[in-house]
């Protein structure tokens, strides 16, 4: 990896702007857990003493177990659904002929940039209309549409990035399309499921909006944490469970992509002489 | 053949949408042959290929393997394996695996599918490569691997798309004569595409010209390029000369045409028939010609010109001889033996000479 060709060679102010942007952005966010070690009930300078306490507390408390279990559950169910619904449409997608290809992706792909507030509301209406008590099934649900464009968005480069060659020589080879699936896509497509799976468990987990909306009397995690932002003594152990999800997020996101790091087309491996 | 072919392809159409790669083709193949689909790239041979390995569908016509016609039998129930133009090794699976991938339905015990394994990797001269992984591998060694993961399932025929064609010049030359020792001794029918002539007449028992999606001659390798057909086939056949010619007269076995630059000489008819004013095309091969500096005692097959270039190649040497009547020189070529009476350094006048039995006719059609 020689870095000095016309096109990799380093650029400063492109540099600069990478570091500056990155500032920007994860600032804020660095003062969860700067405060959440702090001894105090303020969120203010100066800093105090270093602390665990918050940390203690927070496991001593019932109800943030309850609601992490909640999360959790939530987050797995929908992560194997969406994953496992996202493999089937992304293989349709890049496999198979289909009339209006374009529009079909367009729709899969709508809930990251609609509002899920409309989602939300629409599906609230839609499940009283029906009579379905509200529950964590319902949240699941709601969660299901966020994550299913996040699954196909990650798995459509891994099936794009083999040769379509490879699953003609297994039915050369006499395996039909179930065996083909299993032997040579499903493993080839693999990095990109486990990446499909962490990066849905944690758009679930850290979900909020469509929780609010399609809850019942189960709190998850963020719904709990928003409930408990109305007691100022409350705070600091918010600010170290907030810190506790953002450090889980940033590394199954990041395990994620670095499981996947191969997905480029043209990146497989075993092609070049 | 029509009786023993093994592989039976008639009357075959295919269309993408509106171009035609295969139009009205119709091949048979025998028992244990080594045939190849010859023709430049874009001309449907691999669309031809696909189609008996059954991932395309022939728009018209039909498929007859084994006296079964194929119309309605998926790739993964056909008794044919194919050796991918880029390979297609699985590369998520070792050298082993890869081999031993189609043997899952054989419910072979542990043991017998090692040995069927190592028995492969003998015969593909590549022991003790089971556990590397397909991207360690080299061109060569993957086209090997290709090979070995077909034949373990002894297909009763193997296709083969151009599988040499991204090897360099000597590891081809060295896996043409392998394939070639291979496929005597395993004793199945091979139908090899590839777009290298040269190829196409060492390996094959009998070739298939394609152009544009039809088959132009099928024949032996001598045969095209001794009878060549039409002068499509004979130009993409190694070189030929051309001149153009008028039918004077036809006399059995024998036709007298008036052609530009030779003027009036006899050509074996070869059982076509030719009609007398025919406008047709004379072709000779440059090594069928033979140059030298005096009148030969026999005139009638010998014309006069001036050397106009010549080319030392080692081997051998080129001349272009400047005919009266002719825009274009003709080539010679002529082995370097001891005692050549023209050297590449002569100039001037001297004496093209060639066999009767070395001239070819070459209709329009
Ligand atoms: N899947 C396809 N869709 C449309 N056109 C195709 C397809 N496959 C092949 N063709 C066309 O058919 C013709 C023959 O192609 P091909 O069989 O690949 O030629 P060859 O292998 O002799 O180079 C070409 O004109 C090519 O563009
Ligand atoms: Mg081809």
């Amino acid at each position: 990896m020689s870095s000095d060709t016309y096109i990799k060679r380093p650029n400063r102010p492109l540099q600069l702007y990478a570091v500056i942007f990155l500032i920007a952005l994860y600032a804020p966010v660095l003062f969860l857990p700067l405060f959440s070690f702090n001894d105090s009930l303020y969120v203010r300078f100066p800093l105090k003493e270093f602390t665990f306490k918050w940390y203690v507390e927070l496991f001593q408390r019932e109800p943030v177990w309850n609601a992490l279990m909640n999360s959790v559950r939530i987050g797995v169910v929908v992560a194997v659904l969406s994953t496992a619904m996202g493999i089937f449409a992304a293989k349709a997608i890049t496999r198979y002929r289909i009339p209006g290809r374009g529009t079909l992706v367009g729709f899969i792909m709508l809930p990251l940039v609609v509002p899920l507030i409309i989602f939300g509301v629409a599906l609230l209406v839609l499940l009283s209309q029906l009579g379905v008590p509200l529950s964590l099934y319902t949240v699941a649900i709601g969660h299901m549409i966020i994550c299913l464009p996040f699954s196909v968005a990650t798995l459509i480069p891994r099936f794009e990035g083999f040769d379509r060659a490879i699953e003609e020589a297994s039915a050369d080879l006499g395996e039909n399309a179930w065996w083909t699936f299993w032997r040579v896509t499903f493993p080839m497509v693999f990095p990109g499921v486990v990446a499909s799976l962490m990066l849905t468990f944690t758009v679930s987990f850290d979900e909020f909006i469509m929780a609010f909306f399609l809850s019942g009397t189960q709190p998850t995690l963020p719904m709990y944490i928003w409930g408990q932002l109305r007691f100022p003594q409350e705070f600091p152990s918010i600010l170290a469970l907030a810190s506790m999800i953002i450090a889980m997020s940033f590394v199954l996101v990041f395990l994620g992509q670095w499981i996947n790091r191969g997905a480029q087309p043209g990146a497989v491996k075993g092609h070049d002489t | 053949m029509t009786e023993d072919a093994f592989i039976s392809i008639r009357k075959v159409d295919k269309h993408f949408g509106k171009v035609q790669a295969i139009d009205s083709v119709s091949i048979e193949i025998g028992h244990g042959e080594f045939f190849s689909l010859l023709g430049s790239s874009g001309c449907g041979k691999t669309t031809l290929l696909r189609m008996l390995a059954g991932f395309e569908a022939p728009t018209g016509g039909e498929i007859f393997i084994d006296g079964q016609p194929m119309s309605d039998v998926p790739p993964h129930m056909r008794p044919v394996n194919m050796v991918f133009q880029n390979y297609a090794i699985f590369p998520h699976l070792n050298v082993r695996d890869n081999i031993a991938y189609g043997l899952r339905k054989q419910r072979l015990s542990r043991n017998r599918r090692h040995d069927l394994v190592e028995e492969m990797l003998e015969l593909i001269k590549l022991p003790g490569f089971g556990d590397r992984r397909a991207n360690e591998l080299s061109g060569g060694q993957r086209q090997r691997i290709a090979l070995a993961r077909a034949l373990i399932l002894r297909p009763k025929v193997l296709l083969l798309d151009e599988p040499l064609g991204a090897l360099d010049k000597q590891l081809r030359e060295q896996m043409q004569l392998e394939l070639r020792a291979l496929q005597r001794t395993v004793g199945i029918t091979f139908v090899f595409v590839t777009h290298d002539q040269e190829e196409a007449l060492t390996l094959s028992d009998r070739i298939a010209v394609m152009s544009q999606g039809r088959v132009l001659q099928l024949d032996t390798p001598s045969g095209l390029y001794e009878t060549p057909h039409n002068r499509e086939v004979a130009s993409f056949i190694g070189t030929m000369n051309f001149f153009d010619a008028k039918v004077s007269g036809v006399n059995g076995a024998r036709v007298e045409v008036e052609a530009a630059g030779l003027g009036r000489i006899n050509a074996p008819a070869r059982d076509r028939r030719y009609v007398e004013g025919e406008s047709v095309q004379i072709a000779i091969r440059p090594e069928k010609l033979e140059l030298t500096a005096d009148a030969p005692l026999d005139s009638g097959i010998s014309v006069q010109g001036s050397l106009e270039n010549a080319a030392y190649l080692g081997e051998r040497s080129h001349f272009f001889v400047k005919l009266d009547g002719l825009d274009q020189p003709v080539a010679v070529s002529a082995q370097n033996r001891e005692g050549a009476t023209i050297g590449t350094d002569a100039t001037g006048p001297v004496w093209l000479n060639w066999s009767e039995a070395s001239v070819v006719v070459l209709t329009s059609d």
